[in-house]
């Protein structure tokens, strides 16, 4: 005789509260698979995308409706609402082993970027070059010599044509990935070393003209890269400034020693808000629109998630979120174009945050802290979800894979380690490099992470 | 008149010599001589003496002309980079050597097994019964001496109410009560004015950290809410302890430095 089993009334919900459908009753034994095929169905999409399941928002269902609603104690006698979030169609595989390691440095790499393509690779370091690698031969492409002094910051382009980087003796230099040459003269201005560079996103401007520079003389400069000129210089901060952000909307973020976080109007230079609650140095931002704004132009892999491009209309359902870490050992969450109070504050680290990152679906956020835990917290709310621990020395920096499933951390201790963030267990600890790493970078196509460090070589890592 | 100012007096009474200006002219000029003739006849301990001495003498003499020269001439900037590259996040932060790490670990562990704490000013003078008390003499004839008079900076806290004046033993005047502090963040540098919430411990004797007596060295508790600081489970701090650093009494306001 077959046993009946219990039956629920269930009703999807996405993640901002739109129903979908109505409701409809199913047995207690389902499993997260086959509710992937009703919601497919209910939302008629042509290829299947795979969603993850969330009974009332808050317990992800994981083997079957049955376990989860006897943990969180629901009554089944009501409506479950049931919130899918569609999660990425591809799957980054977890990189494993270090394919090569490329020496060429003479001073200890202190940062590196992939381009928005995910074809070039730069590295800026101490012995004042800026190198291009080539990645399908992972050997040196070009050395681009010009500064003076340690090269601090690099960042590409949004159209991947350009590579701007500053160095300690506060100047910027542009330079051409296909050449190696420098593209127009050195921008000077700024009276000490340059902390930060960020340029403007696409959107805003297809030709990649506005560079915006922040340094420790606690000033902002937006440059003109057509004209090789400063355009507009943003003074109020009253000390070192530590990052800045290109809002997708026009907005400019900056964060500073002064333990507070400015919002400017970029096409005016007018400081709009200043958001305060810190108790001690600002030292990180992250943007919710960050990825979209580094990536949007280019598709790497044909099935992406269409999330990804709705990031471009920051206003109604999604608003751009800011995140800032600080030395007093927190974090804020803030909806910075709206209002001047946090959204939420995020404490638990026990010694300051070094840097902090949105995920690509924007709904985690990853904070690396010296306290050689990385924490996981929710991207919307700011609750806490988890902790990473295994390095055991300070870790300085964290990088996203693009579908948010893995997280590669490097930290003072020579290791690298990727972290699988569904389970919140380490995936592969990846050892090799014989001093503190510097710099972490996994490249928009899922294939490499880059990592440099103070070792003077630059390794890459494959799967 | 002092002892020594004879010869000044007699200058002024008389005047100087009518040849004096020109013969301490001719003595200076010589000079050079003497001491040059000085160096070279010299013999015996003196000799080794004097030449010690000339020596550090020339030493400085020549240092202080580099230094000059060095000031005129512009010197282009040395074209070796320097070592010891670190990235923009770890610029303004001082890193320990693993070494360091290791030994700090254990010289805490150390001081923590015995009970003593680090403070900035570890020594303070120790302020005696006679500076800190006065004695006030009270009686029909004046001659009890009894009741003491505070002459120092104290805290008294918010509900204090003096004893019945004529069974008060110490009086702690209205002037010289304070309530705030101007309390430095040893990191941050900056300064801020805290309410005082009491006083923890006063290095010259307990019976003045029971008085609320406040002098240079003493620990107080502040009201850091203002700082917006929070523990790790996310609780406000709102109280820290700082240690004075001015004489209050001089100055007329509490300085003291955080104790992080």
């Amino acid at each position: 005789m077959k046993i009946d089993v219990e039956r629920l009334l269930i009703q999807f919900q996405d993640e901002d509260g739109v129903v979908l459908g109505s409701p409809f009753d199913v047995p207690l034994d389902i499993t997260p698979e086959k509710l992937q095929l009703v919601c497919n169905s209910l939302l008629m999409k042509e290829e299947p995308v795979p969603f993850a399941f969330f009974a009332r928002g808050e317990a992800e269902v994981v083997s079957s409706l049955g376990s989860c609603v006897k943990a969180i104690g629901v009554e089944t006698e009501q409506v479950l609402p049931v919130v899918y979030q569609p999660q990425a169609v591809f799957r980054v595989r977890a990189v494993s082993r270090c394919t090569s390691t490329l020496q060429g440095h003479t001073e200890a790499v202190i940062s590196t970027a992939f381009s928005p393509t995910g074809k070039y690779l730069a590295s800026g370091s101490g012995d004042t070059t800026v190198r291009f690698w080539d990645l399908s031969t992972e050997t040196p492409h070009h050395t681009a010599r010009g500064h003076t002094h340690w090269v601090l910051s690099i960042a590409w382009s949004p159209d991947g044509k350009k590579l701007a980087s500053g160095c300690k003796n506060s100047q910027i230099c542009l330079w051409d990935p296909v050449t190696g040459a420098q593209i127009g003269k050195t921008l000077t201005g700024h009276t000490k070393w340059i902390t930060w560079l960020c340029w403007e996103p696409l959107h805003l401007n297809p030709e990649c003209r506005y560079l915006a520079s922040t340094s420790k003389d606690g000033s902002v400069r937006i440059w003109d890269t057509a004209l090789g000129r400063c355009d507009k210089i943003l003074t109020g901060h009253t000390q070192s400034v530590t990052c800045v952000k290109w809002g997708g909307d026009g907005l400019l973020y900056t964060s500073s020693h002064d333990r507070t976080v400015k919002v400017w109007r970029a096409k005016d230079g007018v400081q709009c808000r200043t958001l305060q609650g810190h108790a001690h140095w600002v030292n990180t931002l992250a943007l919710s629109t960050d990825y979209v704004l580094r990536t949007g132009a280019f598709e790497p892999s044909p099935a992406r998630t269409p999330l990804q491009h709705s990031g471009f209309v920051p206003q109604g359902s999604n608003p751009e979120r800011l995140v800032s870490g600080s030395d007093d050992f927190t974090l804020f969450l803030w909806n910075p174009a709206a209002d001047k109070k946090p959204l939420a504050r995020m404490t638990g680290h026990s010694a300051l945050v070094n840097e902090v990152l949105f995920s690509p679906d924007t709904r985690l956020l990853a904070s690396a802290s010296f306290d050689k835990s990385v924490k996981i917290w929710d991207g919307r709310t700011g609750k806490y979800l988890m902790s990473l621990r295994g390095h055991v020395g300070s870790v300085y920096q964290v990088a996203w894979s693009a579908d948010s499933r893995l997280l590669v951390s490097g930290s003072s201790d020579s290791t690298l380690k990727v972290w699988d963030v569904k389970t919140g267990k380490l995936s592969i600890d990846l050892p090799g490099h014989a001093d503190e790493v510097y710099a972490v970078d996994w490249s928009p196509d899922g294939q490499r992470v880059a990592s440099g460090g103070k070792d003077k070589c630059l390794r890459i890592w494959r799967r | 008149m002092p002892q020594n100012e004879h010869i000044e007096l007699h200058r002024k009474r008389h005047g100087y010599r009518l040849d004096h200006h020109e013969r301490k002219r001719k003595k200076e000029s010589r000079e050079a001589h003497e001491r040059s003739h000085k160096a070279k006849k010299l013999i015996g301990l003196k000799a080794k003496l004097y030449h010690k001495q000339r020596h550090a003498e020339k030493i400085q003499m020549k240092k202080t002309i580099k230094m000059h020269e060095q000031r005129k001439t512009k010197q282009k900037n040395d074209d070796k980079t320097p070592e010891g590259a670190v990235p923009a996040y770890l610029l303004d932060r001082e890193g320990q050597s693993r070494a360091k790490v290791l030994s700090n670990m254990i010289k805490q562990k150390r001081k923590e097994k015995a009970g003593k704490w680090e403070v900035p000013l570890p020594k303070v003078r120790a302020q005696g019964e006679t500076e800190v008390l006065k004695v006030i003499k009270t009686g029909k004839r004046q001659k009890k001496a009894w009741k003491r008079m505070v002459t120092k900076v104290c805290f008294v806290g918010d509900g204090f109410t003096r004893k019945p004046p004529k069974y008060e033993r110490f009086i702690r005047p209205m002037g010289l009560r304070f309530k705030k502090a101007h309390v430095t963040h040893p990191e941050l540098k900056a300064t801020f004015c805290l309410p005082i919430l009491g006083v923890k411990k006063n290095p010259s004797s307990p019976l003045y950290t029971s008085l609320g007596v406040i002098t240079k060295g003493t620990v107080i508790e502040v009201n850091v809410s203002e700082l917006g600081l929070v523990t790790q489970g996310g609780k406000v701090i709102w109280g820290k302890y700082a240690q004075v650093t001015n004489n209050p009494e001089n100055d007329g306001c509490i300085n003291a430095v955080l104790l992080v």
